[in-house]
């Protein structure tokens, strides 16, 4: 098997070929002699020269993520034969920012309303989870041009809280 | 004995209370809020009972509930745990009333010391060093002002009926005190359903030793050494050890002797412990020590003083719950080794260390010598977001701080829990500080480290020898792939055989002649 792998950011050419003991690899051309078993469900025991390691595999909110001991590598694995578009559209930091929840929970109080004006850092409103309130501050100073939240209300993660503009 | 014991909580310390009831043959009776169903407390006990909604309030507090549900099962006594209804006197009065044996001290000396006002207005009248402030609630935000600006910013704004950090905030100036009650004032309601908050003055970066003692119900008091707890954040404590590195034999034993005169003071009865702020003195002959509240409960950290003493805190309790004398005297209890606890929590530490629910896809757990863990989750739990974030508790033994330490990170190393974030790698952090090998800790010490921000942390001792890290993800990514197709990793990105790969260049051209 062919796949593009990229890991944090970087594209590399991985070739899989189950041999007659463990698995031929070629990664970027370079031949590397390993084997590798599934432990369990999101763990795999894998050799490479000699070296044993414990990979753990984690998949979060559409992100994936493998362990290497206590390393976390974000990996996505495409079909080489795929076109690709890889424009993911940079941060503008002047045009109007979004306020996301970060977690799931609850809004106990808005700390502002709509077209007000907001400095950077400042308060805008405040999510109860897991018994602590935590204040979420505006990213930029600006004026709040949407306010969709309302105290009471559940978000879940990534939920658009607020827009400052 | 009793034959039936309720357990009036959930999460980690419900499943270390029902370990223990069964390890002494007492059939066990677990309460769950509507989200709590599938928690690990109610698959381990041998009986269960639904009491509600998720908040706290409309179920784990809910007193009614919790006695009715003791009636219908025939439990003779009741463990609060920590946190909930613990150290509400009402509750421990209720219990009484419906002649159900509450397994802890006494309403009158909950009361006391429930109330961190009124145990304030007892210390000082026995005479035990207290950090000054108000033993009296706020009234008003004038009136708080007022007190700040007579004993000195920065000042701590904390809730008389509070513990664990909740309802309570530290003040550097004026202009916050105001929205600083008023953020303390509802946190303490919420938590607490009582919003009365105090003031004293804040000891800057104190370290914050606690003694626990034990006391029978026929008058016999014991201390079982200390436990430093300097290392929190946001008012909550992180990590937990025993011995403190700066308590000698001689202070451990006045701090143990005023523990008890407090203890004495409050009429206490079973397990609790005194919290102490000690200053860091320029001269480390002079170490003072401040009285600061008594937790009139079983503490989340008691595991470190169990294996430093050997003694079942939770097996003591209820023994002396059922009346029984303490089967040992203070020239019986001996400190032997070092333990350390991680408090591990479901936060995010790349996010400023939110709280982090949601569904545990994948949960490797460490064990093996010198090491215990307590822990309420399980693989595939989904941690709700209604209550505290601690999902375990980590604690390493050691004859020795070096040896538990070593113990601790080969332990940490081998933890693992994907699918929510957790505070696994904060630990491997403070474990390798020097400030922390050295034993320099206080109250502001995990603050500055944090902030400092997350070191690299060199995980791979020997495998370091091998292929890069990135070189061994990349390979783990397409094992993954081609060994479980179920995988995630297998999902969008399944791999072609190699002859049908073709250029890009001739795929584009392909994808053109099908216009």
């Amino acid at each position: 098997m062919v796949y593009e792998v990229i890991v944090n950011g970087q594209p590399h050419r991985l070739e899989l070929e189950k041999a007659s003991s463990g698995w031929e690899c070629r990664l970027d051309g370079r031949s590397i002699p390993i084997d590798a078993v599934m432990t369990r469900r999101d763990v795999i025991s894998l050799l490479i020269g000699g070296h044993s390691y414990e990979i753990k595999c984690e998949q979060t909110a559409g992100d994936l993520h493998v362990w290497v001991g206590n390393t976390r590598f974000a990996v996505e694995l495409r079909d080489p034969r795929s076109l690709r578009s890889r424009n993911r559209g940079a941060v503008d930091e002047k045009g109007p920012r979004k306020i996301l929840a970060p977690m799931p929970g609850r809004i106990v109080r808005l700390l502002v309303t709509e077209n007000s004006e907001v400095g950077a850092g400042q308060g805008i409103l405040v999510v109860e989870a897991m018994k602590m309130q935590n204040e979420i501050k505006s990213p930029r100073k600006g004026v709040v041009k949407k306010l969709s939240a309302t105290t009471g209300a559940s978000v879940n993660p990534g939920d658009i809280l607020a827009i400052v503009e | 004995m009793f034959k039936k014991i309720l357990i009036a909580n959930r999460g980690e310390i419900a499943v270390r209370i029902i370990s223990a009831c069964r390890e002494m043959g007492i059939s066990t009776v677990a309460v769950y809020s509507d989200v709590d169903r599938a928690a690990l407390h109610v698959s381990k006990a041998d009986q269960a009972y639904a009491i509600g909604p998720a908040p706290a309030a409309e179920s784990y507090l809910r007193i009614d509930k919790i006695l009715d549900v003791a009636k219908r099962s025939g439990a003779e006594a009741i463990h609060p745990g920590y946190g909930f209804l613990s150290e509400n006197a009402k509750f421990a009065q209720a219990c009484a009333d419906a002649g159900v044996k509450f397994i802890g001290p006494a309403p009158h000396s909950m009361e006391m010391m429930g109330s961190k006002t009124r145990a304030r207005q007892e210390m000082e009248k026995a005479g035990v060093p207290f950090v000054p402030g108000t033993s009296r609630g706020l009234a008003s935000a004038e009136e708080a002002e007022k007190v700040a600006e007579r004993i000195g910013y920065p000042v701590m704004l904390k809730a008389a009926a509070g513990g664990g950090g909740k309802g309570m905030r530290l003040v550097h100036a004026r202009g916050e005190l105001r929205s600083g009650l008023e953020s303390a004032r509802s946190e303490a309601q919420s938590s607490f359903g009582d919003s009365e908050v105090y003031i004293e003055k804040a000891i800057v970066n104190p370290r914050h030793i606690e003694m626990q003692v034990l006391a029978d119900e026929h008058g016999n008091i014991v201390w079982l050494g200390e436990r430093e707890c300097s290392i929190q954040r946001r008012h909550q404590k992180v990590l937990e050890e025993s011995p403190s590195p700066i308590v000698d034999p001689d202070m451990r034993r006045r701090m143990g002797e005023v523990a008890v005169k407090v203890a004495r003071t409050a009429g206490y009865t079973n397990a609790g412990t005194v919290e102490f702020l000690v200053d860091s003195p320029k001269n480390d002959n002079q170490k003072n020590f401040y009285f600061l509240e008594m937790n009139t409960r079983l503490q989340v950290e008691h595991p470190v003083t169990e294996l430093t003493t050997g003694l079942d805190l939770v097996h003591l309790q209820i023994r002396i719950a059922a009346g029984e004398r303490l089967p040992f005297g203070q020239s019986d209890v001996s400190i032997r080794g070092h333990a350390i606890e991680c408090r591990i929590y479901a936060e995010d530490p790349d996010n400023n260390y939110f709280p982090s629910p949601g569904k545990i896809t994948l949960l490797l757990s460490p064990s093996g010598p010198g090491i215990r863990l307590d822990r309420g989750m399980y693989e595939g739990w989904t941690v709700p977001m209604d209550y505290d974030p601690l999902l375990a508790k980590l604690i390493g033994y050691g004859a020795d701080r070096q040896q538990a330490i070593m113990r601790l990170e080969r332990a940490l190393y081998e933890y693992f829990v994907a699918g929510i974030k957790t505070n696994i790698s904060l630990f491997q952090h403070i474990l390798r500080d020097g400030d922390f090998r050295a034993g320099r800790l206080d109250t502001g010490y995990l603050e500055r480290l944090v902030a400092k921000g997350a070191p690299d942390v060199p995980s791979l001792t020997a495998e370091h020898e091998g292929e890069a890290p990135e070189t061994i993800a990349a390979i783990a990514a397409g094992m993954f792939a081609v060994l479980d197709p179920a995988s995630p990793v297998g999902k969008d990105g399944g791999g072609v055989n190699p002859s049908s790969v073709p250029s890009n260049w001739k795929q584009q051209g392909r994808l053109e002649g099908m216009r």
